[in-house]
């Protein structure tokens, strides 16, 4: 797994233990936000949908609208 | 301070709350109901004569000694015996007593060896004392039949066992059963006959079932049992009282010394997380601390395939300066981090993240509790505010369930396990969820109501099912849930978990645990008064650790177990001072005090008292450095204190981003498998050697005291801050105490926290502030710290580490009694006796099927690679499950971990690895060639090393 593929992991795994909550989007987004180091982030958003959940890739929509454009 | 040795009260104190008031040698003294006549003379200063009565065990009265004369009642009864009244009118001394006392200790002196001058304890023995007390100056008796010259049992490698010094005062035995709960120990034979045998009259010391806690050595009269270290220097002439270095129970041990010699680590009585107890670590395998193998100069080499230079402190920090600063100016400032360690200081913890965040400029700092307890610190503070736990450990004491997942005490957390075992003795019913059959599931006098044997991997399966039970049962405590907690949370929670999907029976299938005895196990925990819950790592170490924890916060709060004694959310931690590293501002995202480090005004507080404006930005988490190493980016770490090629999963990943770096500092005792691929050594010290604070699992912060000079020279806390002046800080603490008044400046809970303060009151809790002046041992008694208890839904999201035909085995790891962690300390003590090499356990069923047998030597292989080992058969482990530990090198277990982890904090999932097991003939291709590198890299030359 190459650094990228595990972000898309990890951002799947968040995504599916958040998926109860009220606003699992938010709560995806708000988790990446508060935990990942900036180039974590900028790899995470500069990577697209691909492999992405559902979830997972509304919350890094999400962050994309919040950091600016990827 | 002069070596004295402890006072000792003759009987175990009284804490009933009714006072009586009686005069004793015409003074007047008020003690608690309950209180031995022997208690109350000693609180008044005048020591009883006495054998068998020690303040740790209950009174015996056996020994015939330290009888007493009541006014208005006939006879002489035992004083260690007879509870103080009020009114009563006791005398000590009276020439009667005086004749019966030298009557009885003519006897006992008549059957003991008179070699006072050579003996090991001489001048520290309470029978000599005794003999001195009551004025014996002859024995008249011609003795026909004695118990001398009778062979030593030397087979202990720390304490000497000689019967032929033994009184039979039982001390030991009850030591044994009371204070450590094994019940090794037993007095065989009856009259002249009886002496205290270990187990069985054909074991010795070693073979028998004694855990070596050193219960029985403290508490022999004489030179019975007595440490051979006490043996080989003498006896101490001075002590200074400090805390244990492993485990997260925190004992305290008066450290005994003559010159600068360790002889001995006695546990300190007035030690409130231990209560005068110790384990065969803490107690007696400190011998690495003046091991061969410390390394005490620094060392450099410019690649890891050169040989290690010795250079003076100057150069080494000069150099390492220059490194650091080469690569922050060629790669920019975020390829350089930090790990701390929580086996050092809080002082020194504090140090190394404010080295990263106010010298590196990033936010790259992390801990050693991302691979055990950070999964602790995100779940307690999204469920009840703060992260830690409840409780102080007396609290146990009060609890009538006890639920014990994924923990294994008695060989993890020994003295806290015995304070456990005590209780449970006593009558409080235990519930085991782990899937090995653990020592306290069945143990003497303990036999624990419900072990739910769970596959590994589904322990929120497990505590969601049992919250279905509590719920659709209606056992839910609805009174403490509406007044603490947020009752809309509750309410959607309650929903998801009364939902049939998950009830045991639909949940058994993957569990594995009958449906039956969870529901029973559910309804048990919540209908007993005070339900506590204690955890370990087998909950934290999972890709849904955070969510398990959260779980059990669930339970405890839906069952109105939180706020006062006897309950609460119990995390076990691993090392000494894990709980004080993640306080300390370790993790990236957060200062100390758990404060994030987007938090401007926060972050500004510490800007100011630092002088430099902080990233915003939460730093690397370990595995993400290993990863941004990987990639070219990340190519500097100072690692203090940690040896991360062995502890963390994946070895073939943590070594290949080890390698990937271009300066890797380590700095720690011996040349650990880390240093294998580091480039700069700076030797570290160990915990005899400094001053500073360790924080235990009960949030207890405890002094750490000097006892002998550093062997290096500079205590770790010094190292960080040369290496940070060499960086051009301007760093000036003159004493570790220094620091923690910033800590305490900078950090709320740790306001009222001073070197001063510990000195004086022994610990203080955490929170210690204005509202909490004396430290907080029980948490959320009033109200949760983040206002109303929050539910959180934890639904079960299986590991993606699956089983298959490949891997159909799943191994699970831990760690043993006799070694702690990696075993980088304890192997290098006499602590090898009992664990030479780590084993796998293997159910028969799986053994029979590969064609193993205990003993033979088997390749143990997952996704992540293969390493060798001997296997063991055993049905501890359920048959599917194998497990070992990861204390020896050469094994190297975590070769076979994966890079899954826990979902919220990366947590590595060590509990759940697909495996498969085959018979071996040989290291495998891996060992070999790690072996070579290890010898390789370990070459020290005093050559300097060439431009």
């Amino acid at each position: 797994m190459n650094t990228v593929e595990r972000l898309v992991y990890m951002a799947n795994q968040i995504a599916a233990n958040l998926a109860t909550e009220n606003d699992p989007v938010h709560a995806t987004a708000n988790h990446i936000q508060l935990f990942w180091d900036p180039r974590m982030k900028t790899l995470i958003l500069e990577h697209g949908d691909a492999g992405l959940s559902q979830i997972a890739a509304a919350a890094i929509g999400q962050l994309v609208k919040q950091h600016g454009a990827a | 301070m002069t070596y004295q040795p402890q006072q000792d009260f003759g009987t175990p104190a009284s804490y009933a709350e009714t006072q009586v008031t009686l005069t004793i040698d015409g003074r007047n003294v008020t003690v608690p109901a309950g209180t031995s006549l022997m208690r109350a003379a000693a609180e008044l200063g005048t020591s009883i004569p006495k054998l068998c009565a020690t303040d740790s065990v209950k009174s015996f009265g056996s020994c015939r000694l330290c009888l007493v004369e009541i006014d208005g009642r006939k006879g002489t009864p035992a004083s260690c015996t007879t509870p103080a009244e009020s009114g009563m009118v006791v005398h000590t001394q009276t020439p009667h007593l005086a004749k019966i006392r030298k009557g009885v200790m003519e006897l006992y002196i008549s059957d003991h060896p008179l070699d006072c001058l050579t003996c090991a304890a001489n001048g520290d023995c309470e029978l000599q004392d005794q003999a001195g007390a009551v004025g014996l100056r002859d024995v008249r008796y011609d003795v026909k039949a004695d118990h001398l010259g009778q062979a030593k049992d030397q087979s202990n490698p720390y304490f000497d066992f000689d019967p032929s010094k033994c009184i039979v005062c039982s001390r030991c035995v009850r030591a044994c059963d009371e204070v450590q709960g094994t019940l090794a120990l037993a007095v065989e034979g009856r009259g002249f006959s009886s002496k205290i045998s270990a187990g069985l009259a054909s074991d010795n010391f070693f073979g028998s079932e004694c855990v070596s806690c050193g219960a029985c050595v403290a508490a022999c009269p004489t030179a019975t049992l007595i440490e051979k270290k006490v043996v080989e220097i003498g006896t101490p002439d001075r002590s200074v009282v400090t805390t244990c270095a492993y485990c997260g129970v925190g004992c305290t041990f008066r450290a005994e010394v003559r010159g600068e010699q360790i002889v001995r680590m006695v546990p300190e009585k007035t030690g409130k997380a231990n209560r005068g107890h110790s384990c065969v670590k803490g107690r007696f395998a400190w011998g690495y601390a003046q091991h061969q193998e410390r390394i005490l100069k620094p060392m450099i080499r410019a690649s890891i395939n050169d040989p290690w230079c010795e250079v003076e402190w100057d150069e080494a920090f000069a150099y390492t300066a220059s490194e650091l600063k080469r690569i922050s100016q060629k790669y920019g400032k975020q390829a350089l981090g930090g790990i701390t360690s929580s086996r050092c200081t809080n002082e020194e913890t504090f140090l190394v993240q404010k080295l990263v965040r106010a010298g590196f400029g990033n936010n790259n700092v992390d801990t050693c509790a991302r691979v055990c307890h950070s999964p602790t610190g995100y779940g307690l503070k999204t469920t009840f505010g703060t992260s830690a736990g409840t409780q102080d450990f007396d609290s146990v004491m009060d609890s009538d369930v006890i639920l014990l997942i994924g923990a294994n005490p008695t060989d993890g957390h020994p003295v806290f396990a015995s304070r456990m075992k005590r209780r449970l003795r006593a009558g409080a019913k235990l519930i085991v969820i782990d899937p090995r059959r653990i020592d306290i599931v069945r143990t003497p006098h303990i036999e624990a109501e419900y072990h739910l044997p769970l596959r590994p991997g589904t322990n929120v399966a497990v505590l969601t099912a049992m919250a279905h039970v509590i719920v659709t049962e209606r056992l839910v405590d609805e009174a403490f849930v509406r007044e603490r907690c947020d009752w809309d949370e509750f309410t959607h929670w309650a929903e998801f978990v009364s939902d049939k999907r998950n009830a045991p029976e639909t949940l058994e299938p993957v569990t594995m645990v009958p449906a039956a005895d969870l529901r029973a196990a559910a309804r048990l925990f919540a209908t007993e008064r005070n339900g506590a819950i204690y955890y370990g790592l087998g909950v934290t170490e999972h890709s849904q650790g955070s969510s398990t924890v959260m779980a059990i916060a669930n339970l405890a709060m839906a069952t109105g177990n939180i706020g006062r004694r006897g309950v609460g959310v119990n995390p076990l931690r691993g090392q000494n001072n894990v709980q004080g590293a993640c306080d300390m501002g370790s993790f990236p995202h957060e200062l100390s005090g758990y404060r994030h480090i987007s938090d401007g005004d926060t972050r500004r507080l510490f800007e100011v008292e630092w002088g430099v404006s902080l990233d915003p930005e939460p730093g690397l988490r370990i595995p993400n450095m290993l990863d941004a190493a990987t990639d070219g980016v990340f190519k500097a770490l100072y690692c203090q204190g940690e040896d991360i090629l062995q502890s963390d999963p994946n070895t073939a990943h943590v070594s290949a981003g080890l390698a990937a770096m271009e300066c890797v500092i380590v700095h720690d005792l011996f040349l650990n498998e880390t240093a294998n691929y580091a480039h700069i050594f700076l030797p570290g010290s160990t915990f005899l050697e400094k001053n500073g604070t360790f924080t235990n699992a009960e949030r207890r912060i405890q002094p750490v005291r000097k006892v002998i000079t550093p062997l290096n020279g500079l205590e770790d806390w010094e190292v960080t801050q040369r290496l940070a002046q060499a960086m051009g800080l301007d760093w000036n603490y003159s004493h570790s105490s220094e620091i923690m008044d910033e800590i305490a400046r900078l950090t709320p809970s740790f306001a009222g926290v001073s070197f001063d303060r510990l000195d004086e009151l022994g610990s203080l809790q955490w929170p210690v502030n204005e509202a909490a002046p004396g430290g907080s041992p029980i948490m959320h008694v009033d109200g949760f710290v983040r206002g109303k208890g929050k539910f959180v839904v934890t639904d079960y999201v299986p590991t993606d580490e699956k089983t298959g035909p490949r891997f159909p085995l799943l191994l699970t790891t831990g760690r043993i009694l006799s070694h702690y962690n990696v075993g980088a300390q304890t192997r290098r003590t006499e602590n090898v006796a009992w664990h030479k090499e780590d084993l796998l356990e293997i159910h028969p069923i799986d053994a029979e099927d590969r064609g193993i047998k205990s003993g033979d030597w088997v390749k143990l292989a997952s996704r992540a690679g293969e390493t060798t080992l001997r296997a063991t058969v055993t049905d501890r482990v359920a048959p599917g499950v194998v497990y070992t530990t990861f204390h020896h090198a050469v094994t190297q277990a975590n070769v076979v971990t994966t890079d899954y982890s826990d979902w919220a904090t990366n947590c590595p999932e060590y509990k759940v690895t697909a495996v498969q097991i085959s018979a071996s003939n040989g290291l495998t291709d891996w060992q070999e060639e790690y072996e070579a590198l290890s010898e390789r890299s370990r070459r020290i030359t005093a050559e300097v090393p060439a431009e």
